[in-house]
C-alpha cells in the first residue's frame, strides 16, 4: 500500500483465523491503514487480500456487507436520535425498516445505551458516542467486527465498560473481532491472537495463549524449611535453579510438571508459601517485536 | 420488540435490493428536512404560484366578461410566454428552496465524520451521492414541471386536442428546462456543501455563486468591454437556454449552444468536486 512516494504497508503476508484477533503497532505503523485497505477505502497498489474469502480488490461489496466497522474517529450523524442513527445504518446494510427498527433497539440495549436511546447524539458524551458506534457496527448482525481504537478518550471505569462489552461479543461466538489499537491491555484483555505491525510491515504474529503457554517455565518458589536436600531433589530432575534467602528461581525442563515440585516439597516437609509463574506479559511480546 | 435480547445476536433474515439503499437516504432526509417548520413553510408557499396560475387558466376559458377586455384577455393568453415565465418563477423559488435545503445535506456528514460509516457498508460513494440528489430533485420537481404538466394538462382539456397536439412541445421544454436547473442547482449545491463543513456557509455561498458571479460578470463585459463575462453568470446561461426552449425571441449575447456547453462544464466541475470530497477518508500524499 503506498500513499504517492510512502509506502505504507509492505511485505505482509499473513492468515489471521482467530476469534478475536489484536492489530498492535506504535502510532504511524499501518494499523489503520490496513483496516482501511481491507474495507476498500484504499487500493492496494500491489498484492493481494481476502476477507471472509473475497478478494479485496474485486468484491469489496460483499466484504463490506459482512463486516461491521467502528471507526477510530467521531462518526455521528448529531441531529439524529441514537435509534434512528443506528436504525438507519443497519437499512444501509439491507436490513427492511422494521427488523433494522428491532435490531437498533437490540443494539442499543446490547450497548447498555437503553435510557438515553432517544436523544440526539449531538448531545452524548464521548464514552456515549464510542457506544453508538459500536451498537451502528453490530445493528446489521456482521461476521467480522472491525474495531479501531475503541477505547479512545475513554475514562477507566468506561473503558472497563467497553471491554467487558467487547468481551461478551467475542464469547457469543457467532463473530470474529479484529480490535486494533495501541494500547496493549486493550488487547491483551480482549484477544486470542495479536499481530503486531511496525512500520507497515509484519514484526510479530502469535497466538497470546501459546505464547503464554511457551513461557510458564519460569517459576518462583518462596519457602518455609526448605534446605539444600530439596534444591538438590530439584536440580535433579533436571532444573535450572538459583536460591535467594527462602526464594527459589527455577526453569522447568519438557516432561516436569509442577506437580513434580509439590510432590518433592512433600515427601521433604517443606512448606511452598508461593508459586509464580513468571509468564511474558503482551509487553515483553510487543518490545521484543519491536526490538526484531 | 426484541428489547429482552441484552446480547449480541446475529442477524439471519431478509435483505432488501441493492438497488433501494439510495432510497434509504432519500427517506431519512427527506423526514429530517421537514421537520424544519420554516422549510415546511417555504415548500409550502412554493405552490401558491401554481395554483394562481391554474386560476387564471380556468378564468381564461370560463369567465365570459373576461372577453370584454381585450388588453386583460390578451394579458391571460395561455401560450409558450405564459409557460415560460411559469417555469422561470418556481425556478427562483427552487433556488431559493435550495439554499435552505441543499447546504445541510453533506456538510453535517462530513462535519461529525459520518462518511465512513456510510461507505464501510455495501453503499457506493455514487449511491450517496445518488440518495443525496434525489431529495433535491424530487423536492424540486414538485414544485417546477411536475405543477407545469399538470397546467399543461388543464389547459389541454380547456382548450382541446388540437391546442395540445400543436403545443405539446411546450411540455416537453418544461420538462427539459426543469430537469437541467435541477441538475445545475442539485449539484452546485451539493458540491459547496460537501467542500464547506459549516451549514450556513455553505447557503451562503450558494447565494453567493448566483449572486455575485452575475454581477462579477456585468463588471467583466463592462471592464474588459467583452461578451465573456456571461459565461460566468449561471442565471444568464439557464434564462438563454429557457428562452431557446420555449422559442421565445431574445436579444441574446450568447447563442444557446454555448449556454448549454457552460452549463455542462459547470455540472462537470461540480460533480468533480463532489467525488473529490465524497469519500471515507482523505489520503494525504
Amino acid at each position: 500500500m503506498r500513499f504517492g512516494k510512502r509506502e505504507i504497508l509492505k511485505d505482509l503476508t499473513c492468515s489471521l483465523r482467530g476469534r478475536a484477533i489484536g492489530l498492535l503497532g506504535p502510532n504511524g505503523a499501518g494499523k489503520s491503514t490496513l483496516i482501511n485497505t481491507l474495507l476498500g477505502f484504499y487500493k492496494p497498489t500491489h498484492g493481494s487480500a481476502r476477507v471472509l474469502g473475497s478478494d479485496i480488490r474485486t468484491e469489496t461489496r460483499r466484504i463490506r456487507s459482512l463486516v461491521g466497522y467502528m471507526p477510530e474517529n467521531d462518526a455521528f450523524i448529531s441531529k439524529m436520535s441514537a435509534v434512528s442513527f443506528v436504525q438507519m445504518m443497519a437499512e444501509l446494510c439491507g436490513l427492511p425498516p422494521s427488523a433494522a427498527l428491532e435490531r437498533a433497539h437490540e443494539a442499543l440495549f446490547c450497548v447498555g445505551l437503553a435510557e438515553a436511546r432517544y436523544r440526539e447524539l449531538g448531545t452524548y458524551s464521548l464514552g456515549m458516542k464510542q457506544l453508538a458506534k459500536l451498537a451502528q457496527a453490530i445493528a446489521h448482525g456482521p461476521k467480522l467486527l472491525i474495531l479501531d481504537e475503541p477505547t479512545n478518550g475513554l475514562d477507566p471505569s468506561a473503558r472497563q465498560r467497553m471491554i467487558r462489552m467487547i468481551a461478551d461479543i467475542r464469547d457469543s461466538r457467532q463473530l470474529q473481532i479484529v480490535l486494533c489499537s495501541h494500547l496493549l491491555r486493550d488487547v491483551e484483555d480482549t484477544c486470542e491472537e495479536v499481530l503486531i505491525l511496525n512500520q507497515g510491515r509484519l514484526a510479530h504474529y502469535s497466538n497470546l495463549e501459546e505464547e503464554r503457554k511457551a513461557n510458564k517455565r519460569f517459576l518462583e518458589l518462596e519457602t518455609y524449611g526448605a534446605n539444600g536436600d530439596f534444591t538438590e531433589a530439584i536440580e535433579k530432575l533436571g532444573c535450572e535453579c538459583a536460591v535467594m534467602a527462602n526464594r527459589l528461581k527455577m526453569i522447568l525442563p519438557d516432561g516436569v510438571e509442577v506437580r513434580d515440585i509439590y510432590r518433592i516439597a512433600a515427601e521433604r516437609q517443606v512448606r511452598i508459601r508461593r508459586l509464580n509463574f513468571r509468564r511474558d506479559t503482551l509487553e515483553d511480546i510487543f518490545l521484543k517485536a519491536m526490538g526484531s | 420488540m426484541a428489547v429482552y435480547r441484552r446480547t449480541y445476536t446475529s442477524y439471519s433474515g431478509p435483505l432488501t435490493p441493492a438497488w433501494s439503499r439510495s432510497l434509504v437516504l432519500l427517506r431519512y432526509s427527506r423526514r429530517k428536512l421537514f421537520q424544519s417548520k420554516l422549510q415546511t413553510a417555504l415548500f409550502v408557499l412554493c405552490f401558491f404560484y401554481p395554483l394562481a396560475c391554474l386560476l387564471v387558466i380556468y378564468a381564461a376559458h370560463n369567465l365570459s366578461f373576461l372577453q370584454g377586455f381585450g388588453g386583460v384577455a390578451e394579458f391571460v393568453k395561455i401560450d409558450n410566454k405564459f409557460f415560460l415565465y411559469f417555469i422561470e418563477v418556481q425556478g427562483v423559488l427552487g433556488f431559493v428552496l435550495t439554499a435552505f435545503t441543499g447546504p445541510g445535506l453533506i456538510s453535517p456528514d462530513l462535519a461529525n465524520g459520518a462518511l465512513p460509516l456510510y461507505l464501510c457498508r455495501p453503499f457506493s460513494r455514487a449511491e450517496y451521492i445518488l440518495g443525496k440528489a434525489s431529495v433535491l430533485a424530487i423536492m424540486l420537481s414538485q414544485i417546477t414541471w411536475i405543477p407545469g404538466l399538470v397546467l399543461f394538462a388543464v389547459q389541454s382539456s380547456l382548450a382541446g386536442a388540437g391546442w395540445a397536439w400543436d403545443h405539446l412541445w411546450i411540455a416537453g421544454s418544461m420538462v427539459l428546462s426543469s430537469v437541467l436547473w435541477i441538475i445545475v442547482l442539485s449539484l452546485l449545491a451539493m458540491a459547496l456543501s460537501a467542500w464547506v463543513k459549516w451549514r450556513v456557509v455553505a447557503g451562503a455561498l450558494l447565494l453567493g455563486v448566483m449572486f455575485f458571479g452575475a454581477g462579477f460578470a456585468q463588471a467583466i463585459n463592462a471592464v474588459l468591454r467583452t461578451q465573456v463575462g456571461h459565461f460566468l453568470n449561471i442565471v444568464y446561461l439557464m434564462g438563454t437556454v429557457w428562452t431557446s426552449l420555449f422559442r421565445v425571441d431574445m436579444e441574446g449575447k450568447i447563442t444557446p449552444s454555448e449556454a448549454w456547453t457552460a452549463l455542462l462544464i459547470y455540472c462537470a466541475i461540480c460533480l468533480a468536486l463532489l467525488v473529490r470530497r465524497v469519500r471515507a477518508y482523505e489520503v494525504v500524499k
